[in-house]
């Protein structure tokens, strides 16, 4: 019921949706991905009012595009009831929209996959590496970055 | 060290006086807690009264690098916190030693990634390895011995 009312409002920007025992997920364009979000969020009867997680996966051993899934996990507290939505991020275009304005939370959340994956967000007010220093260069959570390259700040280089 | 009591009643006894220091030191280590993963519920096991480090003279650790002389390098040790490591080392007065606890300070573990530093003597040296994910606290209190062994052995600093 969650997903038809999704693809009834967004019609051919709803890409696929599937709904494994209860598990909806919704994958979209990435440019619709804000006004989503805010029907999500406003609709009386969907509510889902917590962003309960916020992460990437990057596809590059099945060579596909777009590379990136941004995924999102948003829980209706009101209903019960969870929701996931998956919007492709091509390398060559590495910019989806930013959720700060209506969750707070993805602040950290969107630092940390642009710290990990290297997507940036439109529109976040404060967009810097979270888990990594400053000096570090590239993304380690990418498929092609070196499994053992170290950058440390003091100390042998390997 | 030799002390022989000659008589009940003078009392007196003889040693050198590097023996001397070095049975004092051993015995009266404030140690350094640097505890950042896993390893310090063990160190925490190690410290109480089931175990209790306090028999070894090491039962008051202390919050402050300038007012401790064993620095105690429990959990994992990122690129990122190592300059706070060499820093704190720094901040020690001599004579002062290290411990590495566990197998993360000790070689890196199975942490062989981006990430970690591979062993905490790429940074600063150590005197006494705790293999051990985690070391349980006999393990520790064996550590703790060897390192008093070293301390009487040594030439001490006056």
């Amino acid at each position: 019921m969650i997903l038809e009312k999704i693809k009834e409002k967004f019609l051919d920007d709803v890409l696929e949706t599937s709904d494994f025992r209860g598990d909806l997920t919704a994958v979209v364009k990435k440019e619709i991905i804000q006004d989503l979000m805010k029907f999500l969020k406003s609709d009386s009867a969907l509510e889902f009012n917590i962003l309960m997680d916020l992460t990437a996966v990057d596809y590059l051993w099945q060579d596909r595009t777009p590379r990136f899934d941004v995924v999102y996990h948003l829980f209706s507290l009101p209903k019960n009831q969870r929701l996931r939505i998956k919007a492709g991020v091509d390398e060559k275009d590495c910019v989806i929209d930013s959720l700060v304005s209506l969750w707070p939370i993805a602040n950290w959340f969107e630092r940390e996959v642009w710290d990990m994956f290297g997507i940036k967000f439109k529109g976040h007010p404060d967009l810097k590496r979270i888990l990594m220093y400053q000096q570090f260069e590239g993304h380690p959570l990418r498929k092609d970055y070196p499994i053992i390259k170290r950058q440390p700040l003091i100390g042998p280089k390997n | 060290m030799n002390i022989q009591a000659q008589d009940r009643q003078e009392s007196f006894v003889t040693s050198q006086l590097n023996d001397l220091i070095g049975w004092a030191r051993k015995f009266s280590i404030f140690q350094y807690p640097f505890v950042t993963a896993c390893c310090g519920m063990e160190y925490m096991a190690t410290a109480c009264s089931h175990y209790d480090i306090d028999r070894f003279g090491a039962g008051l650790p202390r919050f402050s690098p300038r007012q401790s002389d064993v620095l105690m390098v429990v959990g994992t040790i990122s690129h990122k916190l190592a300059p706070v490591l060499k820093q704190i080392y720094d901040q020690m007065c001599d004579p002062k030693w290290v411990v590495a606890f566990g197998v993360c300070t000790c070689t890196g573990g199975f942490y062989d990634n981006y990430a970690t530093v591979m062993g905490i003597d790429t940074i600063i040296p150590v005197d006494v390895y705790i293999p051990g994910c985690p070391p349980r606290p006999e393990n520790v209190l064996d550590g703790l011995m060897k390192l008093q062994e070293k301390i009487q052995g040594q030439k001490q600093m006056v």
